[in-house]
């Protein structure tokens, strides 16, 4: 601001950094996914205008049935979610800095783990020959295997488990600015704990459970990995029908239309979202949805009726509090031990166990001497890694990932950390506009890039080449690159690039010699989670690499279609020990970045 | 201290630690009934901790806690009735004001009735009655203070803990909103525990001074106890400005003691004596630079001592003549102004006095 003040020259020539991001998801991102929801309103002989195929979409019982699973699907599981992720964020933000940062790791393991990784390991978990049934059935409980996979019970778990991590972390970034005198001052304005609870934190935390729910559900909506892996017929989702449409039926448009449902779903929730509490609560402030003027007539009846079912919630816990407090009184004269918070705690322990363990099952599974997953593993033999190293395929999937990755990451930074700059210290016009743009790739579902791209490359003759899947991955990779550079630039002490300009130094050495060394780890985390998104990704894998040229994600995929076997638990052991030191590095990176 | 009858509050031999961190120790204090009693003392000193121990959000190590003469240690602080009024007045964001200052007789469950007349009533009081719609963060800072407050006398408990409760605020604001509370205190004649690290604040408000360091309590006394007769170096170097000199104890005879200053010509000081000391014993000497005078031409005063002028500051009414003694330490000399300071030229000779009244033995 001060530097393009100094000279008389328009500020928005200050702003270059942020036009490759904006050029780059523009080209990439938004003409491609514009031109596929195009296509599904034309004809595919005549190229003339059309209704032809959203006819054919509503008329179909079975795509309006597809469409309703996938709501029933989507909604159950944000249900689950928010219900599970709750009491972790709660620990999380009530809890010492130390421990909150060390729980943590152990929520967001799991959100970087590949997806398959997980998604295998229920199945060695829930089978008809999985650890759960044979246990059951070893203590006696059930005499019959149980029917834990291939329904909804299979879904719900999958998914549930597979989101669970994205709404804790959602919901922590607000309650994180719940200030904690507010329950202390109701204590003392004589609210017993429930009340407290009930009436302060809750309606505080609320716009962390709306963010998160949304954000939840709409990722649900696009969800194909583990319907596909753990549900049955009866739980087909939309997105695996779009699948069906374009790879196998080969029909562009048809697909492009039920996209365009998809899309258009997505959008709906978006907007009553707005409406119902501002899109401002995404970012993460508490008590933003509390508008300015006081709300309408039926918002005002809304409030008075959830006050009372609060007021009745935090009756009912004071009240169980209080009979217990009768059975074993408390005595003034000596330390009260706090139940509520060790039932929390309880409640916390089995949660955080139920995301990060399933994922380690996979482990012993590698080593079986058997020719199938089944729980107990017979051991002991290396030959399903020796399977993995011997196949070409699997070797030249892995290179490719590798290589891919790293260069998406590469220019996904390129392109992102700049305008990292921009959105964290310039003001600028359409600034919001900037950042839903870029934030927007993680928000649509990806299976609408996916096709979008595909489409677009199919023209360029770029499907199936590495570049086109660079660019793919790049484009989703941008908004985690920007979100996490911005983070680090939040702490960054901006005159200190000022100190340096008043010495004498120019923009570029100033930003050479000062602010990349002062954020260099931050970068670094950045770069690491690009990388990790590019290396995890199959959704634009499985469309834009073609058929013979794989990533590791996709022949995963392949091999799981025909059978889920033990080299799959091989690859999956390398990837989640691969993964994990990645993750640990970037947070260790990250937090000494935090740190100063 | 000797124990009181009529005592409202009473904090004995309280610990509290943080792992390694020892953040209050040793604290005992006796708060009498209406009185208003400040914890005064840097940051970190462990003032917060007494609160938040005494309004029961805390639970200590060790120690007593007793709340008018029953035992509260570690009762919930719900049970407690006091009120507490937060540094960033903890006011609930989603809640107008008038349901923010309805709470606590909600918990209490008073008729919706008694609710508004009461909420109008404490809005009177605190002369904001045409803001109970509005939320809080549409009140300005001093607005809010008022209406923290405001929500802590509604149900009318008997003591009332406030932890810098002006931090916020610029300095008209505060000297504004000082008076408010100490209305508030003698109108409704409440018993307030205060917290604040201002001193002039402190020596303003109360009627007695705790002051702190050091996760320990260092003195207990009314302001001019502190102000006039600290028991320490910290003490006399906290609660405003001090000239401490270096002096060994020659002798002790009828309360005063007889003391050789380190520097200077051999000449002995007067002070008032202090149990325990003893010839020989090495202390020092604290004198406020308004108990210092330039000694003119002829004047005598009951102890002296020989320095160089350095500087001499008009501030209004009050003229300061800095010193350097001869060992080069610095004293300072302030008084009344009666007229046009002559000029004196920095280095010329001038000798101080002060009475032994006002001159304090530390240890
Ligand atoms: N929850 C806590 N965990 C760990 N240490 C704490 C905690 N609360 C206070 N402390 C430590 O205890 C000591 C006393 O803190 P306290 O908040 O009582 O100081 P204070 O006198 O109120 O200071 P200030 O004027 O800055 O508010 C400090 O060293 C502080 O770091
Ligand atoms: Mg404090």
């Amino acid at each position: 601001m001060a530097a393009s003040a100094q000279r008389a020259r328009p500020a928005w020539i200050g702003l270059w950094p942020i036009l490759p991001a904006l050029l780059f998801l523009g080209f990439l991102f938004l003409y491609p996914v514009a031109q596929l929801l195009w296509l599904s309103a034309l004809d595919k002989a005549s190229g003339d205008l059309t209704s032809a195929h959203y006819v054919r979409l509503f008329a179909s019982p079975l795509y309006v049935k597809v469409l309703r699973i996938t709501f029933e699907i989507a909604g159950w599981t944000t249900v689950f979610v928010i219900l599970g992720a709750y009491p972790v964020a709660y620990y999380l933000a009530t809890s010492s800095e130390r421990r909150r940062n060390a729980l943590m790791l152990w929520v967001l393991l799991p959100f970087w783990t590949s997806f398959l990784v997980r998604t295998f390991a229920w199945i060695v978990l829930l089978g008809r020959n999985g650890a759960i049934n044979k246990w059951l059935q070893a203590l006696g409980i059930t005499g019959e295997p149980l029917d834990l996979i291939y329904n909804f019970t299979g879904v719900m778990i999958g998914m549930t488990h597979a989101l669970m991590p994205l709404a804790v972390m959602t919901m922590v970034s607000v309650m994180e600015n719940i200030d904690a005198n507010l329950p202390r001052a109701a204590s003392t304005l004589g609210a017993r704990g429930g009340q407290a609870f009930w009436r302060i934190y809750f309606p505080l935390s609320l716009p962390g459970v709306a963010a998160a729910g949304l954000l939840v559900f709409i990722t649900a909506l696009g969800f194909f990995i583990t319907p596909a892996l753990l549900g049955g017929r009866l739980e087909t989702m939309i997105t695996q029908v779009i699948i069906t449409q374009i790879q196998t039926m080969m029909n562009w448009a048809f697909g492009g239309a039920v996209s365009m449902l998809l899309l258009v779903a997505a959008l709906i929730v978006f907007y009553l979202y707005d409406r119902a509490l501002g899109m401002s609560t995404l970012a993460g402030s508490a008590a933003a949805s509390q508008g300015e003027g006081r709300p309408n007539p039926v918002a005002r009846l809304g409030a008075w009726a959830g006050g009372h079912v609060l007021d009745l919630l935090g009756r009912i816990c004071d009240t169980v509090a209080g009979a217990w407090e009768r059975v074993f009184p408390a005595r003034p004269d000596r330390p009260r031990a706090d139940r509520s918070r060790m039932v929390l705690t309880a409640v916390v322990a089995l949660v955080i166990f139920f995301l990060a363990a399933p994922t380690f099952f996979i482990v012993p599974v590698s080593f079986t001497t058997d020719a199938f997953i089944e729980w107990p593993p017979k051991f002991f033999t290396l030959r399903w890694y020796q399977a993995y190293l011997d196949s070409p395929t699997w070797m030249s999937a892995t290179v490719r990932s590798l290589m891919v990755a790293t260069v998406a990451a590469f220019l996904a930074m390129l392109v992102g950390a700049p305008a990292a700059f921009i959105l964290a210290r310039r003001s600028m016009a359409g600034k919001t506009a900037a950042m839903a743009l870029i934030l927007s790739p993680l928000i649509i579902p990806r299976i609408i890039i996916a096709i979008a791209l595909f489409y677009f490359y199919a023209r360029l003759g770029l499907v199936g080449s590495s570049l086109g899947l660079v660019l793919g991955h790049a484009v989703i990779a941008v908004p985690y690159v920007v979100v996490t550079v911005m983070a680090v630039l939040k702490t960054y002490d901006e005159r200190l690039d000022q100190a340096a300009g008043s010495l004498g130094a120019n923009r570029v050495q100033t930003l050479w010699h000062i602010t990349i060394p002062l954020i260099r780890t931050g970068l670094i985390a950045a770069f690491l989670f690009a990388f990790i998104t590019s290396f995890d990704e199959l959704t634009i894998a499985l469309f834009v690499s073609g058929g013979l040229a794989t990533t590791l994600p996709k022949q995963m995929w392949d091999d799981s279609l025909l059978k889920v076997n033990p080299t799959l638990a091989a690859v999956s052991t390398m990837l989640l020990v691969f993964v994990t030191a990645l993750i640990l590095s970037a947070e260790y990176l990250r937090r000494r970045a935090a740190a100063r | 201290m000797t124990p009181n009858a009529t005592a409202k509050l009473i904090v004995k031999d309280l610990r509290k630690t943080y792992g390694p961190v020892v953040a209050l120790t040793d604290a005992s204090i006796e708060v009498r009934e209406g009185e208003f009693l400040t914890l005064l003392g840097p940051s970190g000193s462990g003032k917060t901790t007494m609160l938040m121990v005494i309004a029961g959000l805390v639970q200590p190590d060790s120690g007593e806690v007793w709340i008018d003469g029953k035992l509260a240690t570690y009762a919930p602080s719900f049970k407690r009735d006091l009120g507490m009024v937060f540094q960033n007045y903890a006011l609930f964001p989603h809640m107008t004001v008038a349901e923010n200052i309805a709470f606590p007789l909600r918990m209490r469950r008073l008729g919706q009735a008694d609710i508004a007349r009461e909420v109008k009533r404490v809005l009177d009081i605190v002369r904001l009655p045409h803001v109970a719609d509005r939320l809080p963060r549409a009140l300005s800072g001093g607005q809010q203070q008022r209406i923290a407050l405001a929500r802590c006398i509604v149900y009318g408990p008997s003591i009332i803990l406030m932890d810098e409760p002006l931090g916020a605020l610029d300095k008209k604001l505060r000297d504004e909103m000082q008076l408010e509370i100490k209305r508030l205190h003698t109108e409704l004649g409440i018993t307030v525990l205060y917290v604040t690290h201002d001193q002039e604040e402190a020596m303003v408000m109360s009627d007695r001074i705790c002051l702190m360091n050091d996760a320990r309590i260092e003195q207990l006394g009314t302001p001019a106890d502190l102000y006039f007769r600290p028991r320490t170096l910290f003490a006399a170097g906290f609660l405003g400005e001090s000239n401490i000199l270096d002096a060994t104890v020659t002798a002790v005879e009828n309360g005063r003691a007889v003391l050789r200053l380190a520097v200077g010509d051999d000449a002995l000081v007067r002070a008032v004596a202090r149990d325990g000391v003893k010839p020989g014993q090495s202390v020092k000497l604290m004198v406020r630079p308004e108990c210092l005078t330039v000694l003119g031409q002829g004047e005598r005063a009951e102890n002296e001592i020989q320095a160089g002028l350095k500087d001499v500051i008009m501030v209004g009414g009050i003229t300061k003549h800095y010193a350097r003694l001869p060992d080069g330490k610095e004293v300072v000399a302030a008084n009344l102004t009666r007229g046009p300071v002559a000029q004196a030229a920095a280095g010329e000779a001038l000798r101080l006095g002060w009475s032994a009244d006002s001159s304090v033995l530390l240890v």
